[in-house]
């Protein structure tokens, strides 16, 4: 069924809008596949049903204002109008959505960091102009573009970068982070289930900034161990 | 009515422009700021092609019509030629054009400042331009991020001409900010208070003031980058102990306020529109006012946001997300204010209103999305994707083109004397409304499903395919619709008809000027008693063009305006200011001959063309005060309100310290940029001892402060009207100034310095050589006053001068000491 949208999508700018109503797609950051991916769904949508609310009241306020005519309301009543609305409106709506959206963001955020784990896998990425060269440590393996990690696991991307600024982005399991010259970031993921995702970078990086592109092979954490074991040996 | 006229021949002979190829000269800001609209919209209109290409390209996957080189050229140029050549300098055109005319004045306070400005605009612009034509344009991205945009990663002259030409253009932007405030804060009507303005200046006021701070940090970027690239100093290079992300903290330190520079003069249009539709003054005046100020403030405070995914500290992110989402307060006031007036007034539908209404809905969209974007997990997520790009454009192009246009066709009116044609223009406005959403509020989608920005294609299956045709066509219909406006706007010169000479029944005193505008904008100066000075007296439209009110005196030839305190508005003293000049024109070509030399890499031009600016705007100071081009005595001198170079305040001091204001945020770039290096930079290194001929260096600093102490001992004594030997102590302060000058070049030229190598010793070049050109500079300008002692223009009769130049002096004092003190005395401490 899906593929069948997508074939459609091809064809049909409606059927692309329609098929948004599943969200899906390999690069889709609300078809979420890891933790982190999820939690900003979820504050997405939040925020998104939000938005509608306030925005329908606004344009709704609009529509009856454009339509009366209110010039027999005096003086001292309109400033009282404006004074609740202002405090309502005007600084209330504000501060309750900032306060929503901190209540929930920021246990969120804070959630996704890289706090030190004894599960957690290291994975050392740089970036360059234009291919990801991926090495995990201990062992003596380098990939190009391809990234392999046990599921359900707790990954550490240790980023950097041989010459300009990068971003390291896998859309369907967490936010992104930068490659930068002269620093390392570490960026924590977790893919939920047994699949290939695909990433990208983010950061305009040069001309074939468009193609630079890689996937991650998540496996079970046996077919980890034996693929680590195989690749290390292959390559001493 | 005879004698309106009268007044009027009168008034023409001495305010017109120059016929011909004299209008070159002109310096009078209804001129002035048309040039700079016109100049805007053809920049707009470029920049909107390459947008369209831009569409042409992504509209289905895997096209090869635009190349990566090309595409990556336009959408460079695209967010460029957008921010700076267009939204800026037509936002600043409006103000120019419009703040004199508000505020009862005849003119800004520094003509010749605004024609400097409009033509480092004009000659930036061209030059910046001209690279996309040679096929060698700028093309790391408007944000021209290091180390993409360095030497190494763009070897070709791309990143030059973007560095060097957008300084270049802020010369234009620097001298709108100065000049705005200035005139504003002094050159109001009599009577009009700061909280009797029309709401318009004070959004003017604050976009003024935050270009004065905003704009330092991108200049000094700027300089930075470019010594980087032209003489290899490793300020942004890890390996030198530079780093790419001081870049990126200079950049968006001028990027975020710059953001609501834009806004602010467009929220500025809206408020003055929805009170003349809904036939009712703006509910909540004061309400507004708190608003911009905090709006101005919290700006300066959110820049890192732009910055998330570069792995600053969570609690600096946590900080800068809250500061951001806090902009939501000031701006949800403002909204609800402009409801409130539409709900308590009669609302008009007409042609500007239609814009109003567009701008509500799409600005708040795209507000909705900022605020999301401050949240920092959802940032991580759509950073950097086409979220980005339609929340960007939401709030740019319904936040100030929507403002802009319902401003055009609101002042249509004043600019031609015709009216628009309704039909022409409601086409043009539903079609832009409906091919403006239909593009952007697809590509809120696009990029959730996972599009970065900038990628010149992308393979076909990814879900993206139909949400970017449709982003393509809606930006078909927006361009259409755009060209609507235009086409709209043309044919009103011709078909329009006749307006009245207030057609919209307005409050404020620009529609007092004439219809086109007089080139005097007021025959008469009226006192101010309310906010809604037309409404209040619609006989002012007649009793100012006769000659009913102040200052109708012109015998003297000379172009005048009334000075008011800067709070109470209370009438002090007349301002003369000059008439049209060739010196801004000569000024701004021989800067353009620096910029070309430097782009060229031909230094020995750029400094033939260094001496040259030099000469001519000194040139160009020395017609001031008593100079007989500016303001000799004449037996028309009004009796009883002295000119302000017979006294010891007017707008010169004030241009002076907002000047210095602007200048002071360059230097604490500079420190900031310093310390940030010296705490992260990965590969920073100190030397032990400092490279620095420190008793040399202390010694001038000896010196200097004897010099500024005897130089505020001479305006102390001009002040009680005591000039003798006042020639002979200028010339010495001013030969010891050089002294001292040769002294910093000496401990420069003595050091050690491994600029190539050592961000640290590139720091410390840039610092002496702020300071070199401070000293040396005050020195020359001492120097000159010298002169215009002995010859008469400067004395007791005319103690301005030395008094303008006193705060030049305080502040090289201040910055050489605490230079001394952060980059010599703090690593000596701390080393």
């Amino acid at each position: 069924m899906q593929r069948l949208l997508l074939r459609l999508a091809k064809f049909s700018p409606l059927a692309s809008v329609l098929l948004l109503t599943g969200c899906s797609g390999p690069f889709s950051m609300l078809d979420p596949a890891g933790p982190s991916a999820q939690m900003v769904v979820w504050l997405w949508w939040g925020m998104f049903w939000f938005s509608v609310v306030v925005m329908a009241l606004l344009c709704w306020g609009w529509w009856v204002a454009m339509q009366r005519d209110g010039r027999d309301v005096p003086q001292e009543q309109a400033q009282r109008k404006l004074h609740r609305w202002v405090w309502l409106g005007g600084i209330g709506l504000p501060v309750l959505a900032i306060t929503l959206l901190l209540a929930f963001g920021i246990p969120f955020g804070h959630r996704m960091l890289p706090h030190p784990d004894e599960n957690v896998v290291r994975i050392d990425v740089e970036a360059n102009q234009w291919f990801w060269r991926v090495t995990y440590p201990d062992h003596n393996i380098e990939l190009i573009d391809t990234i392999v990690i046990p599921v359900s696991t707790p990954i550490d991307f240790r980023l950097s970068s041989t010459d300009v600024i990068h971003s390291f982005w896998v859309p369907r399991l967490g936010g992104k982070l930068d490659a930068i010259p002269g620093r390392t970031n570490v960026l924590r993921l977790q893919a939920d289930e047994i699949d290939t995702y695909r990433g990208l970078c983010a950061e305009y990086c040069g001309t074939a900034h468009a193609f630079m592109k890689f996937e991650v092979s998540a496996v079970s954490e046996e077919d980890f161990a034996e693929w680590l074991e195989a690749q290390g040996a292959d390559h001493e | 009515m005879s004698n309106a006229r009268q007044l009027h021949e009168a008034f023409a002979k001495v305010w017109d422009n120059l016929p011909g190829w004299g209008q070159l000269a002109a310096v009078n800001h209804t001129s002035i700021g048309r040039r700079f609209m016109v100049t805007g919209g053809i920049f707009f209109l470029i920049g909107g092609i390459m947008a369209m290409l831009i569409r042409t390209q992504l509209a289905l996957p895997e096209q090869t019509i635009v190349p990566a080189d090309v595409y990556s050229q336009l959408f460079t140029m695209h967010g460029t030629v957008m921010m700076f050549l267009f939204a800026i300098p037509i936002l600043e055109g409006l103000a120019i054009y419009m703040i004199p005319k508000l505020i009862g004045a005849r003119d800004l306070v520094f003509p010749r400042i605004s024609s400097l400005g409009y033509y480092c605009y004009l000659f930036g612009g061209i030059i910046i331009m001209s690279s996309l034509f040679l096929g060698i344009a700028p093309d790391s991205g408007w944000f021209m991020y290091t180390p993409l945009s360095s030497a190494e990663f763009a070897p070709g002259p791309g990143s030059d001409f973007w560095l060097l030409g957008i300084t270049f253009v802020e010369i234009s932007a620097m001298a709108a900010g100065v000049e705005l405030t200035v005139s504003i804060l002094r050159s109001r009507a009599p009577g009009m208070t700061l909280s009797k303005m029309p709401i318009f200046c004070w959004y003017i006021l604050a976009m003024a003031l935050m270009i004065v701070f905003g704009f330092p940090p991108l200049i000094l970027g700027s300089v930075l980058l470019e010594l980087e690239r032209a003489a290899g100093m490793p300020f942004f290079e890890v390996a030198g102990g530079g780093d790419p992300i001081l870049w990126q903290h200079l950049f968006w330190l001028f990027g975020h306020p710059e953001v609501y520079i834009i806004f602010l003069p467009a929220a500025a249009v809206i408020t003055t529109i929805i009170p003349v539709f809904s036939k009712r003054p703006i509910i909540g005046y004061k309400w507004i006012v708190l608003s911009i100020i905090l709006t101005a403030f919290i700006s300066f405070g959110i820049w890192v946001h732009h910055m998330f995914t570069v792995g600053i500290p969570a609690l600096a992110q946590a900080f800068f997300s809250i500061a951001t989402m806090l902009v939501a307060i000031p701006t949800a006031i403002q909204i609800f204010a402009w409801l409130a007036t539409l709900w308590v007034g009669r609302p008009s539908y007409n042609l500007p209103m239609l814009w109003v209404f567009g701008f509500l809905i799409v600005f708040v969209c795209g507000g909705l999305t900022g605020v999301m974007l401050a949240l920092v997990p959802f940032n991580w997520q759509v950073h950097d994707t086409h979220f980005v790009v339609a929340h960007l454009h939401y709030v740019l192009i319904g936040g100030m083109v929507y403002p802009l246009i319902a401003g055009l066709y609101y002042w249509l009116p004043h600019f031609s004397g015709r009216m628009p044609s309704l039909r022409l223009g409601r086409w043009g406005f539903w079609m832009t409304f409906i091919g403006m959403n239909t593009t952007f509020l697809m590509m809120h989608l696009t990029g959730l499903l996972g599009m970065p920005r900038r990628v010149f294609t992308y393979e076909a299956g990814l879900g993206w395919d139909g949400l970017n045709l449709l982003s393509s066509v809606g930006g078909f219909i927006m361009t259409l619709g755009f060209g609507l406006v235009l086409l709209d706007i043309l044919l009103h010169f011709k078909f329009g008809k006749n307006a009245e000479s207030n057609p919209w029944h307005a409050d404020t005193l620009e529609w007092a000027t004439g219809t086109p505008p007089r080139s005097y904008n007021f025959a008469s100066l009226p006192e101010v008693s309310s906010r809604h000075p037309l409404w209040d007296d619609p006989s002012l439209l007649r009793s100012i063009p006769e000659g009913k009110h102040a200052l109708t005196e012109i015998r003297h030839g000379r172009r005048e305006l009334l000075g008011t305190e800067a709070i109470s508005g209370k009438l002090v003293s007349i301002f003369h200011i000059p008439t049209h000049s060739w010196w801004p024109l000569l000024g701004s070509l021989a800067l353009a001959l620096v910029c070309v030399s430097l782009l060229i890499r031909f230094y020995p031009l750029a400094i033939v063309g260094c001496v040259l600016a030099a000469v001519f705007l000194l040139r160009w100071s020395w017609e001031n005060g008593a100079h007989p081009k500016m303001a000799p005595p004449t037996p028309y001198d009004h009796p009883e309100l002295p000119l302000h170079s017979r006294t010891f305040d007017g707008p010169g001091l004030w241009g002076m310290i907002v000047t210095l204001m602007a200048n002071g945020a360059l230097y604490l770039s500079l420190l900031f940029g310093w310390l940030y290096l010296w705490l992260v930079a990965p590969n920073w290194s100190m030397p032990d001892t400092s490279p620095l001929n420190v008793p040399i260096l202390l010694f001038s600093g000896v010196l200097l402060s004897a010099m500024v102490f005897f130089y505020h001992l001479q305006v102390r004594l001009l002040k009680q009207s005591y000039d003798d030997g006042l020639e002979r102590n200028f010339w010495l302060i001013g030969f010891v100034g050089l002294v001292q000058t040769a002294l910093l070049v000496t401990v420069t030229a003595l050091a050690p310095l491994e600029l190539q190598e050592s961000a640290h010793d590139a720091v410390l070049f840039v610092m002496l050589a702020y300071l070199i050109f401070h000293c040396g500079l005050g020195a020359i300008l001492t120097l000159m006053q010298a002169m215009r002692v002995r010859l008469g223009y400067v004395g007791s009769a005319f103690p301005y001068e030395p008094i303008v130049l006193r705060p030049w002096w305080t502040y090289t004092l201040g910055v050489f000491w605490s230079s001394v003190a952060v980059f010599i005395g703090l690593p000596m401490v701390w080393g």
